[in-house]
């Protein structure tokens, strides 16, 4: 039909103002100039590199890996850490570079730390929670499950 | 197991299902609360209270001239992260212009990834707020500084202890709220 055609249409170019406004709402702008690809001297370098990369985020972008963001920042940093690497640094020590400057944010998965505990371990104290109330609640039943009338139940 | 409970209906476990849904909703609320701050994704420099990294870089104005954290040394001066290619710099520019021409302390143009004419256009077309301007092209000092976007706004003290950092235009409320004060600390010399 014609008229859900244009639906479609509306809905589309809504969400793509939404996008825009939502990118627009940062207010804080990239410069935007080409850049040439970066070139890797063998598999096993750009393998690494990869995989580095997926575990920085961007700074600009707060929801992309450095490996995927476009911003030029990002470029930047991809060229930063190849250089690193390239002057023989470790992993860790191209992360604390990166973390010195931009924060503990850049990291993908966090340090184990006394301000990062509840965000390590606080899955497993709600589950541990969980549990415990689970097994006071099955301990109850058992013990009043020959008595228990179906008419009495509540929810 | 011992004789079967009757059955001991405690009006608190009644209470439980909406006792939930309350705490989630305070939760709720609290996470909309702590995100009222409009710049909240601005991110926290680990920089604040560490010597500024040093750069030489050339200078804008003057081909040939470098010029760096060492001349700057002394005196507090703000540091502010722009180019041409910036559509925020030129909302905050009448703000800076505004607070520059008030002669409080060194503003110190930063001039990020930008070609040498649109830099100098940009600023004759909108007037130089800027005390000195120095350029950036390869990126390096900005990894240095954590700098990620622009507009950025640095305050480094006279022993080039960077104090304040701003991320996005400045406005006059941020100028009064939190620059200003910074600074007058400075000044008293904590």
């Amino acid at each position: 039909m014609k008229s859900s055609g244009f639906q479609r249409v509306r809905i589309a170019l809504l969400a793509a103002a939404s996008v825009l406004m939502l990118c627009a709402s940062l207010a804080v702008a990239q410069p935007g100039k080409p850049e040439a690809p970066l070139t890797f001297t063998s598999s096993a370098e750009e393998a690494r590199f990869h995989h580095l990369a997926t575990e920085l985020r961007c700074v600009m972008c707060q929801n992309q890996s450095l490996a995927d963001s476009n911003a030029q920042i990002a470029r930047d940093l991809r060229r930063e850490v190849l250089d690193l690497m390239r002057q023989g640094k470790s992993d860790r020590e191209i992360k604390d570079f990166l973390v010195a400057r931009y924060g503990e944010f850049v990291l993908y998965r966090p340090q184990v730390e006394s301000t990062t505990w509840l965000l390590w371990f606080g899955p497993a104290l709600v589950l541990l929670a969980g549990g415990f109330i689970v097994a006071s609640v099955v301990r109850r039943r058992a013990g009043t499950a020959t008595s228990v009338a179906d008419d009495e139940q509540e929810w | 197991m011992s004789e079967p409970k009757p059955i001991v209906r405690r009006p608190l476990m009644r209470w439980a299902p909406l006792l939930v849904v309350g705490v989630l909703g305070l939760l709720l609320a609290a996470g909309v609360w702590m995100s009222r701050n409009p710049n909240r994704e601005a991110l926290p420099s680990p920089l604040i209270g560490k010597t500024a990294p040093a750069f030489e870089l050339p200078v804008l104005h003057e081909a040939g001239r470098l010029f760096g954290t060492r001349d700057l040394q002394g005196a507090p001066y703000l540091l502010n992260v722009w180019g041409s290619w910036c559509p925020a710099c030129r909302d905050e520019h009448p703000v800076l212009t505004r607070f520059a021409e008030t002669k409080r302390v060194r503003v110190v143009g930063f001039n990020w990834n930008d070609e040498h004419a649109d830099a100098l256009r940009w600023l004759e077309e909108f007037g130089n707020p800027y005390w000195i301007v120095v350029t950036d092209r390869d990126s390096k000092a900005v990894i240095d500084w954590g700098i990620y976007g622009a507009p950025e706004t640095f305050l480094v003290d006279g022993k080039g202890v960077v104090r304040w950092k701003f991320v996005g235009p400045l406005t006059d409320k941020v100028i009064a709220d939190e620059l200003l004060p910074k600074l007058a600390e400075i000044e008293r010399g904590q």
